[in-house]
């Protein structure tokens, strides 16, 4: 097969490159979940334990929301699926994602690609090339998860099947960011299609159990949580995954085959010979660079919102259906539908954190790619770009996270027949913007004193929702917790509003931009 | 035409030190150039041209030395000089997603305003398409769009940093004249290249650089009198006695024909010598940089010969590389 020619050598050379990356995702996906485990192995050790975890989640659509329909609930293996698989699939399906794009578009649009093809190398070798990494990346996941969940005793068979619904999402998502690549000619955009695709996949899934209308058999997360691990496997399941996962990969190929190196399906239209009154500073340049990511992030949070909002309502249904369920929330003082907006708001909060980043974190490849250069040589004192970024992504991100809330209050709104709900579930999304803002103070602060270091804030992100997603469950210790801007926000509806600890939280971020403020006006630009 | 604000000197800069770890990228550098001036700064690759102008643009810090630029501090002035300078980098990466007209306009604009007529105009001369996206764009589309945008302005100086690195020869005649112009008017040029003729044709005075340091700075005419003058001579009877005459290098005899190199100091009597014995055919090439510049870099020809030449200040004998 002459498009293969070349593909040993391109698999050698994506190995090479990612020598310390690939053992790092494959290790930190393997740490975070198997962490969770043994936490859960030690929390629900007795019987009673697992009995009264099963009373307070089985049901509890929050609950459903994150982890699933919970199949074989009270049994330990359904309760170590119920607290990790979704987020193993999050993070399975983010490393795929990520890697395929970095290796296929990424390299196209570098101009590495076309290098390679004038050699003796196939069309479809660095594609192929790519996708057999990731998928040796997510059998490494799985061989460790298994070795691990059998090591802390759990059955042979369930570990199997919660290894195997792994790899398979992780292979399908790894065949959506094929397909991703071909289509957009810019791998931020090709990343965006694919984490998109995540996001669907999740929102599918979460709204289907929640409901329980059968929607999660549209979303391959619906389908590796359908083999049902730890609770009668269903092996036949395996196969969409995995014939899904064929077709994209497939139709990746063919795509191949129709375009040209270097172009997307899409391809760039003439634009505008002068720029417009708007694009005449920092501030206009950031604006045109992070508008159209903003408007997907907004879109993608809007629709979140809506959905989660939609659901609301059938939460109050499940409660009057469950006497068990109403004891438990009576006793706590809150109400599940609040307390279910809660969990939802702070989850979409981590999502509009990853919008804040990345927006923040491009001030950094923009100094690396060499198009700071031109713009400090004109008039723009250093401090002024800089701040321009980091408005666009304190603006930014409060808008998506008001949007997001926004969807929230209306859908609950039209289905409760209260417009009150529209403010009160808006602020309870919006609460979370100084915990964001304290995020981009980091990579201010990172920027301007350790510019190289600056990757390092999307692991804090990840700590943070560690924190807020699991840190409750493992009952990690208050100082802990308190390590996670997000916990020092008052969890709107359910808690009470107290401006104190936001305040403290601007005045944190405000500290940290300041200091990478002065520290860029200090530090060589380096390229 | 244009008056720019006169200044006592355009650029000053001496005994610059910048380490990079345990890299020396410049090591005591010096560089005097007066308003007005179109200036070459000719090195090899890596000998610090591109670290010597982010020193003058202010984007690195200095370890040592002082680097003056129009009467200002390149690292505390910044953001004021640079109104009155415009520099073209030798690598252009662009906003993949802007056309090559928004970025010409927009890094106008970032310096204070933009010329459209003379913007206009350029981008005819350089034959660009300011409508296609930079992502789309060759290298040599890049650097004309960074050059337009450069020339464009009414800085007084331009930094440009091996500006023709992409460009065709068709581009390159365009942009000899467009420095020729901004000559005309006044403005003060530091052109950093390694394509010697670019240099040799524009330049009033040259400095010349390795590892971090200036090795020789000087009009052309005072650098060429360290170069040698190539000639081919016919005669009608054998040349003897050559290879006796000072500063003569690579005698070659071939019946009634003789080829060799000879210092431009001795230029006058070796011809005298030559037409002793009846010249029928004498072809010579003037002395170039290009031999100037290679004699820098290590050119073992000239070697045996270097003791001879105190009147040399530039060669370091010690630094040079075998070839």
């Amino acid at each position: 097969m002459t498009t293969l020619t070349g593909t040993g050598a391109m698999v050698r050379l994506v190995l090479r490159r990612d020598r310390i990356r690939l053992p790092v995702w494959v290790l930190a996906v393997v740490a975070l979940l198997m962490s969770s485990v043994a936490s859960v192995l030690s929390l629900y050790a007795s019987p009673a334990e697992r009995r009264s975890y099963a009373v307070a989640v089985g049901d509890n659509p929050v609950a459903v929301m994150m982890g699933g329909p919970g199949a074989g609930l009270p049994s330990i293996g359904a309760i170590v699926v119920f607290e990790i698989a979704v987020l193993g699939y999050v993070a399975a399906g983010l490393m795929s994602a990520l890697l395929v794009v970095r290796h296929t578009r990424a390299e196209e649009e570098a101009g590495r690609t076309e290098l390679l093809r004038a050699g003796v190398v196939g069309r479809h070798a660095g594609l192929v090339a790519a996708l057999a990494v990731v998928a040796g990346a997510n059998l490494a996941v799985g061989a460790l998860m298994l070795a691990g969940s059998v090591a802390l005793g759990l059955p042979v068979v369930g570990a199997l099947a919660l290894a195997a619904s792994l790899v398979a999402f992780g292979l399908v998502m790894a065949g959506v960011a094929a397909v991703a690549a071909q289509v957009t000619e810019h791998p931020r955009g090709a990343s965006g299609l694919a984490v998109a695709a995540l996001g669907l996949f999740f929102v599918l899934r979460a709204t289907g159990d929640v409901a329980e209308s059968g929607l999660s058999w549209a979303s391959p997360m619906g389908w590796a949580l359908a083999l049902r691990p730890f609770a009668e496997e269903r092996w036949a399941v395996l196969v969409l995954p995995l014939v899904l996962g064929a077709g994209l990969v497939a139709a990746a190929l063919a795509l191949v085959d129709r375009r040209d190196v270097g172009a997307g399906l899409v391809s760039a239209r003439p634009g505008r010979p002068t720029a417009s009154r708007w694009l005449s500073g920092p501030l206009g340049l950031a604006v045109r660079q992070h508008r159209a990511s903003l408007a997907g992030w907004a879109a993608g949070l809007l629709l979140l919102g809506l959905a989660y909002g939609s659901v609301g309502d059938s939460v109050e249904q499940l409660v009057s259906d469950n006497p068990d369920l109403a004891a438990f929330f009576a006793a706590s003082g809150t109400s599940l539908v609040d307390s279910f907006f809660a969990v939802a708001a702070s989850f979409m909060a981590l999502i509009g954190a990853g919008f804040a980043l990345q927006v923040a974190t491009r001030m950094r490849s923009e100094e690396t790619a060499g198009r700071l250069e031109p713009l400090l040589g004109t008039a723009v004192p250093r401090w002024r770009w800089a701040a321009s970024h980091l408005l666009v992504a304190v603006l930014g991100s409060t808008i998506v996270l008001g949007l997001a809330g926004l969807g929230l209050g209306l859908a609950h709104a039209v289905l409760t027949d209260d417009p009150a709900q529209v403010g009160r579930l808006t602020a309870a999304v919006l609460v979370y913007a100084p915990a964001v803002w304290t995020l981009i103070g980091v990579v201010a602060a990172l920027f301007g004193l350790l510019p190289r270091a600056v990757g390092a804030v999307w692991a804090v992100l990840a700590v943070c929702a560690f924190l807020v997603l699991l840190g409750e469950t493992l009952r990690l210790p208050d100082w802990t917790m308190d390590l996670s801007p997000f916990q020092h926000t008052p969890q709107l509806p359910a808690e009470a509003w107290s401006p104190g600890p936001l305040l403290m939280l601007v005045a944190v971020a405000a500290v940290l931009v300041a200091a990478g403020l002065v520290g860029l006006r200090r530090r060589d630009l380096t390229a | 035409m244009c008056t720019f604000e006169a200044v006592a000197s355009a650029i000053s800069v001496s005994g610059l030190v910048k380490t990079f770890g345990s890299t020396r990228a410049l090591d005591g550098l010096d560089l005097e150039i007066a308003p007005g001036e179109v200036h070459g700064f000719l090195g090899p690759n890596g000998s610090g041209k591109s670290t010597t102008i982010r020193v003058l643009l202010g984007l690195l810090r200095a370890d040592e030395g002082s680097a003056r630029l129009l009467d200002g501090d390149p690292w505390h002035d910044a953001v004021a000089l640079h109104r009155r300078l415009a520099y073209v980098p030798g690598d252009v990466s662009l906003w993949p997603n802007l056309t090559g007209g928004e970025v010409i306009d927009l890094l106008g604009r970032l310096r204070g305003g933009i010329d459209t007529q003379r913007r206009d105009d350029l981008l005819k001369r350089f034959d660009l398409d300011p409508a296609k996206k930079a992502r789309s764009y060759s290298k040599g589309n890049r650097q004309k769009v960074a050059l337009v945008a450069g020339l464009a302005s009414d800085a007084e100086l331009l930094l440009l940093d091996e500006p023709t690195s992409g460009l065709d020869p068709l581009m390159e005649v365009v942009f000899q004249d467009c420095i020729l112009e901004a000559k005309d008017e006044g403005r003060t040029v530091l052109l950093s290249s390694h394509i010697l003729a670019e240099v040799e044709s524009l330049c009033d005075r040259v400095s010349i650089i390795r590892l971090g340091r200036t090795v020789q700075s000087g009009t052309l005419s005072e650098l060429r009198h360290l170069t040698r003058t190539s000639l081919a001579v016919e005669t009608v009877r054998p040349v003897t006695g050559l290879d006796q005459l000072p500063g003569v290098h690579d005698l070659a005899t071939d019946g009634g024909r003789v080829r060799f190199d000879v210092d431009t100091a001795s230029l006058d009597t070796a011809v005298r010598h030559l037409s002793g014995f009846g010249i029928r055919a004498l072809t010579s090439n003037p002395p170039t940089l290009e031999e100037l510049f290679l004699r820098h870099y290590g050119d073992e020809v000239e070697q045996p010969d270097q003791p001879d030449q105190p009147d040399n200040p530039g060669r370091h004998r010690s630094d040079r590389q075998p070839v």
